[in-house]
């Protein structure tokens, strides 16, 4: 199913698919690795508009809400919903 | 030749640049704490090189003013060393492969060879060497392993003019990785469940409170301790030689004033005196610096695990309400030390409205340890309740002003983007090593500046200017604050030390409600000069002169309604 990084749910993996946004931001996130088929876990979102935290390659990221918004992400198990 | 050490942020460099050169800097889990460039010398061959430590960067887009410095010191480089996180090898690849176009010798570096056991990878260096065709060695930087090798390979370097674009640079990397690096499942260790409980808000909020109250009082504790076991007894033997001292100089006179204080009470009042041999030497000596120490041992703790990260997570959306980034929390803690490094810090900020705003909040309402110390000397007797009005009264005054300054300034602050690095297990040699930096500073720079504060009193008293300024600032002294005028001295003093001015409330013989607002007032009215020199470096006259009529509108304020309330 196909989602947003921010509607992901915490907890949850998934491959990302495609960035949005502006190609400046675009290069930014891909310099970080996050990229059209890394496999990613969403780990939190932090209340009140706060970043999301992601993990990708022992590594943690914290990205802005609206970032998020705009790392468009396939979540790769679907057992919910 | 200059040699410059490059890397993504947090991979060591600053680390290596310390092994290779022999100077000390600044090593923290967290991105960004290098902020200038730092240059320094090594041997090679018998010949001098110059090592330059080059901020992080993840890649060498010229487009990125972040990168700019970086791609800037690359025309004036001879030799690059790329230094690599072992355990988080692809990405780092990255900025490894864009150097390989630029040519300029190149040799990798592989940090954190120790770390990438227990995650269960295995690299084969020798074929990354040949898939890469430079020179690759695996070190541990905070132990100097693997250090010799490197400067024995230096001279290998190799330059090469690649041409990939970015799409075939990932290809590139793609496939070396899946050539070189084998990495086996393993289970997860406590760390790594300790990494997502503190970010998780419903168990790291509570995570955060626990941390900052066992830091506030493992300061208390061990500052105290040490005064009571160590620093007081060593000047209760010290007390006959001054007694002494004073007794041969007549017990009174310029110059006995001077040296050693008015006596109170026939006696030599460590505190109250304020001489340059009394007063000038205990303040510093044994009223600071064992919370100096308490503080900066925790701090280390707390820089080096890579929690810092995980709390400016936590706290990036309150933050972002005051116009900051969660990141912000650095300066915060670090003023929290000395308001020095914290004004420095602000640089690991983006944005001019961003690092104004830290800085001013900083300036304003962060009160540094020294001062604090004296605050909890003063205030502690009157149990949690003086000292919880002191801090309550500066928090809420952090958040306000924060709230209105985002609200008023013009600009923007954008979204958090930030690396979290894993949480380590700190090296006790780099703790100590940082600590010791660190006490280093504080006995070089402020010792001088407290003994110069108690002498510039004196000749002030001498000559009637403190009484002098105290008529004329006693309608705001006494009207606005309710405070003796005779407090404008500690006024004038707090402009070069904050804690010898804290120390000048004591005479006064305040209540606490005084003693409250007085604190309060002697905190945020003006940075100290240390501080304030700083200032102008990172924000420019303009600016400067800007936070500085906000600090003295809102001590007026907040001292005032403070008084009215107490
Ligand atoms: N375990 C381990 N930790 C390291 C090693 N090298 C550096 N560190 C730690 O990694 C963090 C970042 O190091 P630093 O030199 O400041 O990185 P820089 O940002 O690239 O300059 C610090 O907490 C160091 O103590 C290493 O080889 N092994
Ligand atoms: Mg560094």
């Amino acid at each position: 199913m196909e989602t947003t990084l921010f509607d992901l749910k915490s907890g949850e993996e998934a491959v990302i698919k495609n960035l949005k946004g502006g190609a400046e931001f675009q290069k930014k996130l891909r310099s970080l690795n996050l990229r059209r088929g890394k496999m990613i876990r969403k780990v939190t979102a932090e209340p009140f508009h706060g970043p999301v935290v992601v993990e990708i390659d022992n590594t943690e990221i914290a990205i802005g809400m609206n970032m998020a918004k705009k790392i468009v992400v396939e979540a790769s198990e679907s057992e919910s919903d | 030749m200059k040699i410059l050490l490059m890397g993504n942020p947090n991979v060591g460099k600053s680390a290596i640049f310390s092994r290779l050169t022999g100077i000390d800097v600044m090593i923290s889990n967290y991105p960004g704490t290098t902020i200038e460039l730092k240059k320094g010398k090594m041997k090679l061959d018998g010949e001098t090189a110059e090592v330059i430590d080059v901020p992080g960067t993840y890649s060498l887009d010229p487009a990125s003013r972040a990168e700019e410095v970086a791609v800037n010191m690359l025309q004036e480089g001879d030799l690059v060393i790329n230094v690599v996180d072992a355990t988080n090898l692809e990405r780092n690849l990255n900025l490894t492969l864009a150097l390989l176009e630029r040519n300029i010798p190149v040799i990798t570096v592989l940090n954190f060879w120790d770390e990438i056991r227990h995650l269960g990878i295995r690299i084969d260096i020798q074929k990354l060497e040949s898939r890469l065709d430079i020179p690759v060695v695996p070190v541990v930087a905070v132990t100097g392993e693997g250090i010799k090798a490197l400067v024995s390979r230096l001279h290998e370097a190799k330059a090469h003019q690649k041409r990939y674009t970015e799409e075939s640079r990932w290809e590139r990397i793609g496939k070396i990785i899946g050539e070189v690096q084998r990495i086996s499942l393993k289970k997860h260790t406590f760390l790594e469940r300790l990494e997502d409980l503190s970010v998780q808000p419903l168990t790291g909020i509570p995570i955060m409170f626990s941390v900052l109250i066992v830091v506030f009082w493992t300061v208390r504790i061990v500052g105290e301790t040490m005064i009571a076991y160590l620093f007081d007894p060593l000047f209760e033997l010290y007390l006959p030689f001054v007694t002494d001292l004073s007794r041969m100089l007549g017990g009174g006179g310029v110059v006995h004033d001077i040296l050693l204080g008015t006596l109170i009470a026939g006696q030599i009042d460590y505190i109250q005196s304020m001489g340059v041999l009394s007063t000038g030497l205990y303040v510093p000596i044994a009223m600071v610096f064992p919370y100096v120490v308490a503080f900066y041992l925790v701090l280390g703790i707390l820089e080096d695990s890579g929690y810092l990260p995980r709390l400016a997570t936590l706290v990036d959306a309150i933050f972002h309400k005051l116009g900051m980034h969660g990141l912000a929390i650095i300066p915060m803690l670090l003023g929290l030390g000395c308001n020095v490094p914290g004004a420095l810090s602000t640089r690991i900020l983006e944005g001019r409205k961003q690092r104004f705003i830290a800085a001013t909040l900083m300036a304003t309402a962060v009160p540094c340890m020294a001062q604090t110390a004296m605050v909890f000397a003063l205030l502690g007797p009157y149990g949690i309740k003086g000292l919880g009005i002191f801090f309550m009264t500066l928090f809420a005054v952090w958040l306000i002003l924060g709230f209105l300054l985002n609200r008023f300034l013009g600009g923007e602050t954008p979204e958090t983007f930030m690396e979290i690095p894993p949480y380590r297990i700190p090296y006790p040699g780099s703790l100590g090593k940082k600590l010791w930096m660190r006490i280093r500073s504080f006995l070089t720079e402020a010792i001088p500046f407290v003994l110069f504060g108690v002498l510039i009193v004196n000749i002030l008293y001498v000559f009637g200017i403190i009484e002098w300024i105290g008529e004329m600032a006693a309608p705001v002294i006494v009207g606005i604050f309710g405070l003796p005028k005779e407090a404008v001295a500690a006024l004038i003093v707090g402009f070069l030390r904050k804690d010898v001015a804290v120390g000048m409330l004591l005479p006064l013989g305040l209540d606490m409600e005084q003693l409250i607002v007085a604190s309060v007032v002697l905190t945020m009215y003006f940075p100290c000069v240390a501080t304030f020199v700083v200032l102008f470096k990172e924000l420019g006259a303009r600016d400067l002169l800007k936070a500085t009529g906000i600090m003295l509108v809102t001590t007026l304020l907040a001292g005032g309604i403070l008084n009215a309330l107490l």
